[in-house]
């Protein structure tokens, strides 16, 4: 090995603890680098494939009843390449070992083949076969959440009449990659579920006989969307059409695409964040170096070493580290990746999915890993090329301190140790300043990371505790009369019932429209309740409509303005309505509107969709069994279990997560206080001898050193603080989306966790730095000449 | 024989022509040198005096192409110094110089043979570094790291170093500053020895008077100028210097 090339390794050695924790920040940015773009590689390439090979539809419609030849029809249009119809329906399940009821979607399989659209991966068993009416294929998240095999029964209410059902095959479908139920938050797979059945079977149980009420296109290369969509919508209007909408929109693809854009987003932040820090660690860092090897830098260049050799000699160090990091992060990388694609997979079901990152997301890594340490060293290393020997060889002059200027005040009450702090500060602003800004930074992750615990503590909050209070949501299966409502209030077990009415419609204000089922509330509801921004309850109004901000944010309406209402259900009138409100909420795009109100606006009597129920927990056994038994519910929502499943989810995906970032917040704020610790170290390791040959005691000679990065993460801690919201905000934003946003509370304990995890990394590394500082060789230093 | 004898004989080596330096530091300006004539031959060995701060590692530091005079005319051979860009005067000092510093200036992570080659590795006829170590006497020491030598040992290293690459231009400042006289006479000796087996030009800046008799050529120098030059009829071994 070339004499220079051992130079750069046993020098490289000698800084190894700040090239270590260098390389760990970098590894870090580098991980989360290779695994949220590997993640997202893998998802797309997976999604693609299985929608490819699988045939996942471009448009879907619904309606109420339509002819069969109105399918051929729709098979005709230009710019449709095939079309399947089918019935789907939702229904009550009564699963075996699950006291509640379940909610389930049935969807139609031909009597013959696969469906030419949306095609079915059997898992385990077969398909069903025609004239066995009674057999069902169930989605592989239920089957797996309830433990249902092939050969297993469980029992379903098709159209007022309970039927036992046999399991004959377990399989997953393009079209519930996330099986979620509309309208809910996160999926609850023992409670939701989809299950296909033959054609016929489904036409007898819901007397559809030669008629579909559920269509699905695929699009030629050149069809246009919008023209489909309005054809769709056109043809399938006589007929209950319920708006016909894109892939795009559909659910379980939506859910995906959000997800994929929104590591997009993580991962263009938090590795530019580690690989920034990283790179001004090295710039730190090898500024000293070159200070320190002034000299030997000189003498190279007597020797008649070039400049570009002199520079090429530094950049070749920082490589060295940055490459220790990118081995660290790959590695990393590579195992998070597996890790968090093993939790989508659970999520988002693929008959297929695994961490396999394109080469591209490889040399991406290494590209920018490279790229960091060359920004961070370049100035340093041309710093050193530029040297003119002789001035090298010859010692730099001591450091030009000043007097405080301005801070004549303090200095008076100083003693000489802080004065020494100080002094230092203000000789070095710059990179004091970006020290305390790299503290500052590690305490805003932390704070970001731990935000979410606020957030999702504040959704819960304010959707399952003061939104709404009922306990049992029950859907029925077709509007019936108010009747219904004392039926319902009737069962056992039931303290209150609150009657609601759900009509799917399209609002329309100028060329924006946009698809939502209007609830029609009583005036005012204590049980499901619409809360403004202070936790007020909103009544609704008598007449017109109380939109959610969000909702108006999209049509571009306020209170007062008019929008025109499009049912979708029944006559389908389409009205003049007036933005009586806005109200607040996180969850979705929800329009309500007064019962009565509705209810006329429907030209029906009175009438309901369902009820909230206030319950007695002590009798949910006896309600569970009724509702399981009731020919007319379609649809049962518990709230005890939805949040109970809810948080078993966050524990299991986000804890984790959280945990991460939080070591790794820890690590960025240990590197960066370490290595600024190194550096001051052999900076003023002179100084700090002389003084303990004066007679200064461990303790005060730690102090001059250690007080100074102390100094620091104070300062930095409100800047932390700020740079923590700011980030939390950003993230908000980027997940600000029409389903769901995430609120955006840090609570003061949260500040006061990130801010003493930092203060924790700080003394921690003081501890460790202080054991160099005891170990100081008084001798040593003095005889040496810097 | 003196060189200077017998001129029309030898070209020198070296040609320096009304040199001055001027360092600018603000608005204070402080001449270094002020007007040098110098020729130094092949095979010659001066000794340069004078009180501190009167121009002689400014002038040694122009010799050696570490630095360019304000004005005035530098020439090693057929080469103009004064006319080099930073890129010739690497080259120019990678191929024919070689140097030895006060505080020898080892790379403190190399050791011994590893400095030695630092050198020898952009050499074009270097010697090996084991030979050039054993030349100053160092063969038992090869492996060891600066930290483990002694100074008249470092700077021996620092001095095998210097003649690895068989310069032509050997250029030395205060070899011995910082070493007693015993040690001093040791480093002394091997400069003379391998000067004269390698046929260099050698310049040697000391303090210390009784070191100009191992000369054959002494320079005074004050304020910048040169006050006085004289030949020595009869160079004395280092070996046999005292102070
Ligand atoms: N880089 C520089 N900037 C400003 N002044 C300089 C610089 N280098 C040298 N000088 C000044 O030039 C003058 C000559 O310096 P030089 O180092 O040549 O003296 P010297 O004869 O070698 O002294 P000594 O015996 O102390 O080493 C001195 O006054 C010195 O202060
Ligand atoms: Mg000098």
């Amino acid at each position: 090995m070339r004499a220079l090339n051992r130079k750069l390794l046993r020098d490289l050695w000698h800084i190894k603890g700040q090239s270590l924790a260098i390389a760990l920040i970098m590894g870090c940015g580098i991980g989360l680098f290779v695994m949220m773009l590997g993640v997202i590689d893998s998802l797309e390439a997976t999604r693609d494939a299985y929608y490819e090979r699988y045939r996942l539809a471009d448009v879907f419609a619904g309606a109420k009843r339509a002819p069969a030849t109105i399918g051929r029809r729709l098979g005709d249009l230009p710019g449709v390449r095939s079309v399947t119809i089918r019935i789907v329906k939702d229904v009550t399940l009564d699963v075996p070992g699950l006291d509640e009821p379940a909610a389930g979607r049935l969807i139609s399989l031909p009597e013959h083949g696969p469906p030419p659209l949306n095609a079915l991966v059997i898992r385990a068993g077969r398909s069903v076969l025609p004239d066995r009416p009674d057999e069902v294929v169930l989605a592989e998240q239920f089957a797996e959440a309830n433990r249902l095999q092939p050969g297993d029964h469980l029992a379903a209410i098709l159209n007022g009449r309970k039927r036992q059902l046999q399991v004959v095959g377990i399989a997953l479908s393009p079209e519930y990659v996330y099986a979620i139920a509309p309208g809910s938050l996160m999926p609850d797979n023992r409670r939701y579920g989809v299950l296909w059945m033959g054609q016929s079977a489904l036409e007898a149980a819901f007397d559809l006989e030669g008629a579909f009420n559920d269509v699905s296109l695929a699009l030629r290369r050149d069809g246009s969307e919008p023209a489909v969509i309005a054809a769709v919508d056109r043809l399938l209007a006589p007929f209950g059409g319920l708006g016909a909408y894109s892939r795009a929109d559909q659910l379980s693809n939506w859910f995906l695409a959000s997800e994929i854009a929104q590591l997009r987003t993580m991962a263009g932040i938090f590795p530019v964040i580690f690989l920034g820090i990283a790179a001004f660690l090295l710039n730190m860092s090898f500024a000293r170096l070159i200070a320190l090897e002034r000299e030997q830098i000189g003498l190279l260049k007597a020797f008649g070493y070039r400049n570009g050799e002199v520079a090429w000699h530094y950049l070749k160090m920082a490589f060295l580290i940055s490459l220790l990091g990118l081995a660290f992060g790959l590695a990393m990388g590579a195992w998070l990746g597996r890790w968090n694609t093993g939790l989508y997979a659970e999520f988002y079901r693929f008959p297929f999915l695994y961490y396999r990152p394109s080469p591209a997301v490889f040399i991406g890594a290494i590209a920018i890993s490279l790229v960091a340490a060359a920004i961070g060293v370049l100035g340093a290393a041309l710093q050193a090329a530029r040297l003119p020997p002789a001035e090298a060889m010859r010692p730099p002059p001591p450091p030009l301190y000043r007097r405080a200027q301005g801070f004549a005040w303090l200095g008076r009450r100083l003693d000489q140790p802080s004065r020494m702090i100080l002094r230092h500060i203000l000789r070095w602003p710059r990179r004091a300043s970006l020290t305390s800004l790299g503290i500052a930074t590690a305490a805003g992750l932390l704070i970001t990371s731990l935000h979410w615990i606020d957030a999702v503590e504040a959704l819960i909050d304010g959707y399952f505790f003061r939104t709404t209070r009922q306990d049992v949501t029950v859907t029925l299966e077709a509007p019936r009369a108010m009747a219904a409502l004392y039926g319902l209030a009737g069962l056992p077990g039931v303290l209150a019932a609150e009657p609601f009415r759900s009509v799917p419609a399209k609002l329309k204000h100028r060329q924006l429209e946009r698809r939502e089922a209007v609830q029609g509330l009583v005036p005012a509801p204590r049980l499901n309740r619409v809360l403004d921004r202070t936790g007020q309850p909103v009544p609704i109004p008598a007449s017109g409509l109380l939109l959610s901000s969000t909702m108006a944010r999209l049509l571009e309406v306020g209170p007062g303005d008019q929008v025109t209402l499009a049912v979708l259900e029944g006559r389908r009138p389409e009205r003049e309505v007036r933005v009586a409100g806005l109200f607040e909420t996180d969850l979705g795009t929800p329009v309500y509107m007064d019962l009565q109100a509705l209810n006329r606006l429907m030209g029906e009597g009175p009438s309901i969709s369902g009820a909230y129920l206030l319950t007695d927990q002590a009798r949910a056994p006896a309600l569970n069994r009724t509702l399981k038994n009731l020919p007319l519910v379609a649809g049962v929502a518990s709230r005890a279990r939805v949040l109970q499943s809810f948080n078993e989810t966050i524990e299991r995906t986000l804890s984790v997560m959280i945990l991460f970032y939080i070591l790794f917040g820890g690590l960025l704020a240990f590197g960066v206080v370490y290595n600024s610790a190194r550096i001051s170290l052999s900076e003023r390791g002179r100084e700090l001898a002389s003084l303990r040959v004066l007679g200064f005691t461990r303790f005060e000679v730690a102090y001059i050193l250690l007080g100074e990065l102390l100094l620091l993460t104070l300062l930095a801690l409100p800047v932390g603080c700020l740079l923590g919201y700011g980030l939390s905000f950003a993230i908000t934003m980027t997940l600000d989306n029409e389903l769901y946003r995430i609120p955006m509370v840090i609570h003061r304990s949260t500040y006061g966790v990130g801010m003493a995890v930092t203060l924790a990394a700080t003394l921690l590394t003081s501890v460790l730095v202080r054991r160099r500082l005891d170990r100081l060789d008084l001798i040593a230093v003095l005889k040496t000449r810097e | 024989m003196p060189p200077d004898a017998d001129p029309a004989r030898r070209r020198p080596t070296f040609v320096v022509r009304g040199v001055t330096k001027i360092y600018r530091t603000g608005e204070v300006e402080v001449a270094a040198l002020r007007g040098i004539d110098l020729e130094l031959f092949a095979n010659e060995l001066v000794v340069l005096l004078g009180p501190s701060g009167s121009g002689k590692s400014t002038l040694l530091n122009i010799l050696g192409g570490l630095d360019l005079p304000t004005a005035g005319e530098v020439r090693f051979g057929d080469l103009e110094l004064t006319k080099l860009d930073d890129r010739a005067l690497t080259a120019y000092r990678r191929d024919h110089v070689g140097f030895v510093f006060q505080f020898y200036n080892l790379m403190p992570s190399l050791t011994a043979r590893e400095n030695v080659a630092l050198v020898t590795e952009i050499a074009r006829a270097p010697l090996r570094p084991e030979d050039a170590l054993d030349l100053v006497g160092l063969a038992e020491r090869l492996d060891h790291f600066p930290a483990q030598l002694s100074g008249g040992e470092q700077q021996r290293v620092a001095i095998a170093r210097a003649i690895a690459k068989r310069p032509e231009v050997l250029l030395c400042d205060e070899p011995t500053g910082a070493l007693d006289s015993k040690t001093g006479v040791r480093v002394l000796a091997a400069i003379e020895r391998v000067s004269q087996e390698l046929g260099t030009t050698t310049a040697l800046i000391t303090h210390n008077a009784p070191i100009a008799a191992m000369a054959d050529r002494v320079i005074r120098f004050a304020d910048g100028r040169i006050s006085e030059q004289t030949a020595n009829l009869e160079r004395r071994p280092a070996e046999a210097l005292v102070w």
